[in-house]
Order: structure tokens, then sequence, then C-alpha cells
């Protein structure tokens, strides 16, 4: 590159130029203005500087919580960030990927992808049924050109020419005692493939969200999940999801198995999950056993199930002060930290007489005390030795008023609902608390697991992967082969000899193949006298000194070898 | 050969690596450096061995300094060429790196890059790798002391900071997948890695050619034109995208098994995206009038800082499903 950094800074690109050079917008009415817009927004400066914008764009989506990713995450941030935090969400900081700006870049971006791409395959296409270019004048003046001389008519030596390029697989055209012949239309058939499949790749992600839903379900050993809106945790429908598309399928829990490693330095750290399933594809179906597992999802009625996480629900039964079973069931507790499991949940008996009772508890699957004895922990994932603490409540848990509540949390502690005093007690599994003053009693039953599961449906999943492939081989072929042109003279010479000359033409460097074909068309028998192939052009010069790197796959220009117009 | 046995040996064969890589460096460069005067080599190469030793890995120093006196010693005494001996030792230190990898999966019984450690061990060999390629079909021997440094910063680094004793992987990771995805990632990474070095150096020696500064027998009268080295950048990064593509897409398609999406924006999924996208630009701009050379391979370089944050930062800074910090 001989250009100095302020040239090559301050010119301007030809193809910004030709869009300035193009005629004044003023004076040529709303169309004019258009056609100029058009022009500007496909020029390649333009698709660079918005490929730029997309990669910058994208830049916050990993700073920042996402709402389609951790929306706890966001919530805890705006609360954390008073003033900041309002106006980053005015921006779309917290949902860039569905942010308007972001489809503003990206939309710009894919049209004036089309406006480039769509052109040039029309152009392909024509040039592909098109005949190759007729020689030029002065074969000796390409970068590849050798000649020799024969005794062969010439008409024949051409037509040897004509068979051997044919053999080599080339477009042939012969006329005006020359041949013409062009090969390696697949570069850019495979470049113009792979930013179509860009596209497609586009609609797709759109399929999906246009009609796909996913939704989660956490789902106690035992207990059986139909597919139906109202049984999900959390659901999240595409745009124009119907709820009648929800397939009637029903999922129960066997038996969750997890498997930890047993000793070493990694002891705890987890192996293996299997959460033993049985389904039906709708409710009259018969039953089928699937061993769901983390990347083994199962695949019902058109959707998908996953196996997300997994958990402990301890078992409770309560009794209220009339001895009356006032809950009895298994309770799912979140996990408290992932290393060995401790969690917390809450145990709410709405139907406790006289006083609703409430229970917050943590639960140590493999309960130790420290070494000071002051504390219990757990010190092994699996539930080996489970351990409960129980704080008690009474009062009014506040489900009367119909107020949607988590079932991860007791509310109106201290308010509406009053700790039960001396209410705390450490439970293994079959003991049984009485509360103090005969106000119920609280039985630690056991323990069982919960696996979390996320049910989707993706339409545009198969499209995805087809563009992706597609995208991917005509990635490779765009940079894998080259057009290339030879063109084959042939003339009566002095003396009765036929003088051959061949001339080549690759787009980018230069390959041995023009070698071998000046040899199949010389033959083993012809060696004329001084007759062997000179190159020329910058390459030949460059690989002698033995630093001249070569790239076999470095085609010079790049995807797009001309300047986008 | 037992577990314990095989993690031990790994263990070894890296500090023999990282010994055998830091030589050849100094090899390289005292190739780069001063050519055929070779009799200043061994001297040169005994001193400097012993800093960049000390800077790669304090456990490494003492096998470090007593191998580099005598090897280092060893071209006075036979009159080897410089490069001969760094391109013999790269390649039985390169040989030392792959028994690294063979020998920690085999210990572990998997592939061996599901922690950090592991990723960057490979990641390393394959931008070696890359190298022994380049350097026998293009001749590109001048990369030589630039990867090797690389390579002894990544070891150096993957030691101090990301040593992780051989251990299972968690379910997520226990899918042939990894074999796949993995890899095509590591192998572009080091790829582009190469391709990186490539693109600074063309930097330097344009700003040079541009300035008339460039000296008769310097350091970058040795190395190629600034188009050729542009050339091979480029090469190298057209063999690197397809695969960083691929390896992008099989993600993808493995997400969506574990997962149940093949796309939910995760901090690795954006850089790798991010990344991506910067060399689709680099491609690009490499083939426009007003944005090839200089401003492409400026490109080209804020695509690897990219490449890199994704391996580093993501999994440090970020909160994601890749971490495996």
């Amino acid at each position: 590159m001989s250009d100095t950094e302020t040239e090559s800074g301050t010119r301007p690109p030809a193809a910004r130029q030709a869009a300035q050079d193009a005629p004044k917008p003023k004076g040529i009415g709303p169309l004019g203005w258009l056609r100029w817009a058009w022009r500007q927004l496909t020029t390649m400066r333009t698709a660079l500087i918005l490929l730029f914008l997309v990669a910058l764009g994208s830049v916050p989506g990993s700073v920042f919580p996402q709402r389609g990713q951790a929306p706890e995450d966001v919530a805890a941030y705006l609360k954390e960030h008073k003033t900041l935090g309002p106006w980053l969400d005015k921006f779309s900081m917290f949902d860039v990927f569905a942010a308007p700006w972001f489809a503003a870049i990206y939309i710009l971006l894919f049209v004036s992808l089309a406006g480039c791409v769509i052109p040039r395959a029309a152009k392909h296409y024509r040039s592909m049924r098109a005949r190759p270019p007729a020689a030029p004048r002065n074969l000796k003046r390409l970068p590849q050109s050798a000649s020799f001389e024969t005794d062969a008519a010439a008409e024949d030596v051409l037509e040897d020419a004509r068979r051997a390029l044919r053999r080599k697989r080339f477009r042939v055209d012969a006329g005006g005692g020359a041949v013409a012949a062009e090969k390696g239309y697949l570069g850019e058939t495979g470049n113009l493939v792979f930013h179509l499949a860009l596209l497609a790749l586009l609609f797709a992600l759109g399929l999906g969200n246009l009609f796909g839903y996913r939704g989660n379900i956490l789902l106690t050993e035992d207990d059986t999940f139909a597919n139906s809106l109202s049984l999900y945790d959390q659901f999240e429908p595409g745009r124009v999801f119907d709820s009648d598309d929800l397939p009637p399928f029903t999922v129960r829990l066997e038996d969750f198995q997890a498997e930890y490693e047993k000793d070493g330095k990694s002891r705890g750290q987890a192996t293996d999950f299997t959460a033993k399933v049985h389904y039906r594809d709708d409710p009259q179906g018969a039953e089928k056993a699937y061993d769901l597992k983390v990347n083994h999802p199962l695949m019902v009625g058109g959707a998908k199930v996953y196996l997300l996480n997994h958990g402990y629900s301890p078992v409770f039964t309560v009794k209220d002060a009339d001895g009356n079973v006032a809950f009895q069931d298994a309770v799912p507790f979140l996990p408290m930290e992932t290393r060995n499991y401790t969690s917390e949940g809450v145990i709410k008996a709405p139907d406790a007489q006289p006083e609703q009772l409430a229970f917050y508890a943590i639960l140590w699957p493999t309960a130790v005390t420290t070494e000071d004895g002051e504390q219990i922990v757990s010190a092994f994932p699996a539930p080996l030795r489970p351990v409960v603490t129980i704080s008690s409540f009474k009062g009014d848990i506040g489900l009367d008023d119909g107020t949607p509540q988590s079932v991860y949390k007791l509310e109106g502690i201290g308010e509406t609902l009053q700790p039960i005093k001396d209410g705390q007690k450490l439970l293994e599994p079959g003991d049984t608390f009485e509360l103090p003053n005969g106000a119920g009693s609280i039985k630690f039953e056991g323990v069982r697991e919960w696996a979390s599961l996320s049910v989707n449906r993706d339409p545009g999943r198969i499209p995805a992967l087809v563009a992706s492939i597609l995208a991917v081989a005509g990635v490779v072929a765009s940079f894998m082969v080259r057009r290339r042109r030879v063109w084959v003279r042939a003339a009566g010479g002095k003396g009765g000899r036929t003088v051959v000359e061949v001339g080549g033409l690759t787009l980018g460097a230069a390959t041995s193949e023009f070698d071998d074909i000046v040899a199949a068309l010389r033959g083993p028998e012809r060696d004329g006298p001084g007759a062997g192939p000179d190159e020329g052009g910058p390459d030949a010069e460059s690989a002698d000194d033995g630093q001249g790197a070569e790239p076999g796959a470095g085609r010079e220009t790049g995807p797009a070898d001309e300047a986008k117009e | 050969m037992g577990d314990a046995d095989l993690a031990n040996l790994s263990d070894k064969l890296m500090l023999t690596t990282v010994v055998l890589y830091i030589i050849a460096m100094v090899a390289y460069a005292a190739d780069l450096g001063f050519g055929r005067r070779r009799a200043k080599l061994a001297a040169d190469a005994e001193v400097e061995a012993k800093v960049l030793v000390g800077a790669a890995g304090a456990e490494s120093v003492d096998a470090g300094t007593a191998e580099a006196s005598g090897d280092g010693a060893e071209p006075e005494r036979t009159q080897i060429e410089p490069a001969k001996l760094a391109i013999l030792l790269n390649v039985l230190g390169w040989g030392a790196h792959l028994g690294v990898l063979v020998s920690r999966g085999l210990a572990a019984n998997r592939w061996p890059w599901a922690n950090m450690y592991e990723f960057l061990t490979a990641i390393s060999f394959a931008a070696v790798t890359a190298f022994l390629v380049v350097m026998l079909r293009y001749r590109a021997r001048y990369l030589g002391a630039f990867v090797m440094v690389a390579a002894v910063v990544a070891l150096g680094v993957a030691n101090i900071w990301l040593y992780d004793e051989v251990g299972p992987v968690s379910p997520a990771l226990n899918s042939y997948w990894i074999a796949i995805h993995v890899s095509a990632a590591i192998v572009a990474t080091g790829a582009f890695t190469v391709a990186g070095a490539a693109t600074i150096l063309y930097l330097v020696k344009s700003r040079a050619e541009g300035r008339g500064t460039l000296r008769e027998h310097g350091i970058l009268a040795r190395m190629p034109s600034s188009d050729g080295l542009d050339r091979l950048a480029n090469g190298v990064t057209m063999f690197a995208f397809p695969i960083w593509t691929a390896a992008i897409i099989m993600g993808a398609i493995w997400a969506d098994q574990a997962w149940g999406r093949y796309w939910g924006w995760d901090p690795k999924e954006i850089w790798s995206f991010i990344t991506w996208v910067i060399y689709a630009a680099y491609l690009h701009a490499r083939a426009t009038a007003g944005w090839k050379g200089r401003k492409a391979a400026v490109l080209a370089l804020i695509a690897f800082a990219a490449l890199m944050f994704n391996f580093f930062g993501v999994n440090y800074m970020f909160s994601g499903l890749h971490s495996y910090a």
C-alpha cells in the first residue's frame, strides 16, 4: 500500500464519489431524492458503517441486564440506580435486541444488503448464461500467458483446446480463430447465497418470534403437567400466538436423579441429571417413558421439552389448633446457593383455624454443624442428611382478597402475619414440631425433588438451520472458488508452423491451473524451442523471493469484489 | 497409567512446552534480528531466555534457565542456523503441546477443553499449528517470534491464573457438541491470532514504507512487503472466518438442545456475534475503495480485540450461561 495515511484518509472512496457525482438531487423532485437516498444506502461504505453500528449497538446488551433474559436483574438494577436507570430504560438499554433503534440499524443494513445483492444476483444469472467474453487482442498482456509453435493445423489445435477446456469443466465458446473459456461461477454464486441466506435467517428469526411460544414449569416428583396456559409458571407467547395452538400433551415427573462427584477436589460437582418422565401425546394417548436429560430434550406434539433446573420439595403436614390437617403437600424450595443446595421456601396454610398459619423454612440437604458448633451448613448437594429449620407465623397470610402472591415468599410479616414466640425448630424427616400454646403442629415428612422444565415451539428453528448451513456453504464457496478465464488463439505462422497463444485471467491471485492447461495443450511431444509459459504480473515476482506470502484461499478481493453500486 | 499419572504427565509436558517455545521464540527473534550472524546468538539467547522465563512463570524458572543455557549454547558449537534451531524447537514444543492436551483428555476421560485453562491451552495450540502451516506453505517464518510470544504469554496466563486440576464437566457440557463447537471455535481463534500478528506487522511495515524509514538491514526489511503481509493476514482470516461462522452456528444448535433456544443473546453469544460482524466488515472493507489498507487492518485488530474480550472479558465480567470460569 503506497498511500500515505493522509491520502487514504481523505480521498473519498470510488463508490461514494459515484454517489456524489450523480445528478444533484436539487431540482429533480422527490423521486430524485429517493433515488439519491437509495444509492447512498446501498453503497458499501454505508453497509460498512451499518455493520459497525450493529456491532456497537450489541455491546450494551452484554453490559446491562436484559429483560428477555433476566427480568429480575433489570428490576434490581432499576432499584439500585434511581437516576441513571430510568434514562437507560428510555433508550431501551434493557431490551437492546428489541429496541427500535437496534431494529432501525439492522433493517437498514438488510435493506442495503438486499439492494446490493438482488441486482447482483440478476447480473450474475445473466453472465452465467452469456457466452464467455471474446479473446482480447493481445493475449501476452494478460497476467498469465504462454505461446508455442506446433505442426498441427490451427483448427485442430483449437478443437483440442475446446475439448481440453470442456474436460476441465470450463464454459467454452469458439469462433474467430480463438477459443474463449470461463469457469468458477460458483464463487459469486456462493457469495450471493451467503448474503441471501442471511436475509433468510432474519426472516426465520422473525417467524419464531411471531408464531412460537415458550413457557417454564416447575414439577415435583409424582406431579403431572398438562400443557395448558394456566399451568405455566411463566409463559412468553409469540406476537400472533393462539392458545389453541398448544398441543394437549401431559408430562409426569416420576423420578429426578442427580449424580455428584463423591470425592476429590471437585466433590459435590454435578456430573449427570436425569428426569425420568412419563408422557402422553394427548390425554387419551398411551403413556410413554423418557429419560429427560440436559442435552436430550423430549419432542412431543410439535413442542420440545427441556430439563432446565432442579431443586428440593420438602413434604410437610400442617395441623391447626383444632387438630385438623390444614395443609399436606410437597413445597418447592428455591436454592439459595447452587454448590450444596441450601434451599429456602415457605409453607402457607390458609385453611388453618382459628388463625392462618405460615412457615418460613431452610433446607440443608446434607446438614453438618460448622467447626465452632454454632451454625448448620450443607456439605453436599444430595439429600444425604436433610434437615429443615422452621420459623412459624400466624395471622392473615393475605390470600383471601385474591391479590396474587409469590409462592416462595411470605408477605405482611410484622403487619398481618406475626411471628410465633419460640416458633423456631430444627426438624429431621419424620419429626413433628408442636407449636407453642397449642397453636397447631408441623411435621417434616421427607424430601422430594423438583425439576423445572421449559416447553417451547419455534417454527423458525428449521428454516434458521437451513439458512445457516447455506450461509456457511456459501461463504466457503465464495472464498474457495475464483472465476477464471482462458483464451487460446491459433494462427498459421512462418514456416508453415502454427503459433498458439494462451492467455489466462483469474480474479485474485493466479493458480497453477493455467500451467496445467498449457501443458495439456502442448502435449508431451510438441516441445517447441523457447516457448515456455512466461508468467507476468506482480505475483510471479513476489513468489520467488521466498517472502511473497500467497495464501491459497486468498482471493485478492474480498467477498464482494466490486464496490457496491 | 492411571488418571493421576496422566494428569501429572500433562503438567510436566506443559512445562516442557513453555520452555521449548521460549527458546524457539529467542531463536526466531535472533533469526529475524541478526540473520546469519550466528556467533552473537548463543550469548543473547541465554540472557534473553532467562529474562523471559522469569516473566512467564515463576515455577518454570529453574527448568527454563537450565534448558536455555544447554540449548542456547549449542548453536555456537555446531554452527546451526538460528532459523533451523527455532523451527526444530518449535516443532518439538508443538509435539509436547499436543501431548499436554492428549494426556489431559485421557486423564479426564473427555475432550480437553472444558475450562478456561484448557481452552487457553488449546487455543494457543491452534495458533501454533496455524503458524506452522502458514510457515511451511507461505514461508512466513518471520511471524515465528511474534506467534511464540503470544503462545508463551497465553500459556503463562493459563498456568499462573487459570490453572485447574483435572475434573469432570457439568452435565450441560457433556455432549458430543463440545468436540465440534468448541474445537471449531478453538481452531478459528488460533488462526485469527496468526492473522492478527500478520496484521500488526502489516501496519508497522506499511507505516515504515510510507515514511520511507525502512532500513536496509533492519528487522522490517527481512519481512515481506506490506502488500504480502496484508495478503497473508487476509488469507488466514478468510480461512478462519467460515470456521468461526460454523462455530457460532454449531453453538446455536447445541444451545437449542441444551437450553431450549438457539439464540438468546447470552453475553458469549453477543460477543461472538460482534466478533463475527466486525470480521465481516473487515472482509468487505478490504474490497472497498477508500477502506482497504490501513483502515481495514484497524478493523481486523478491533475484531481480534472483540474475540479476545469474548474469551477473557465475558467469562470474568458478565454472568451468563457460558460461565466456566
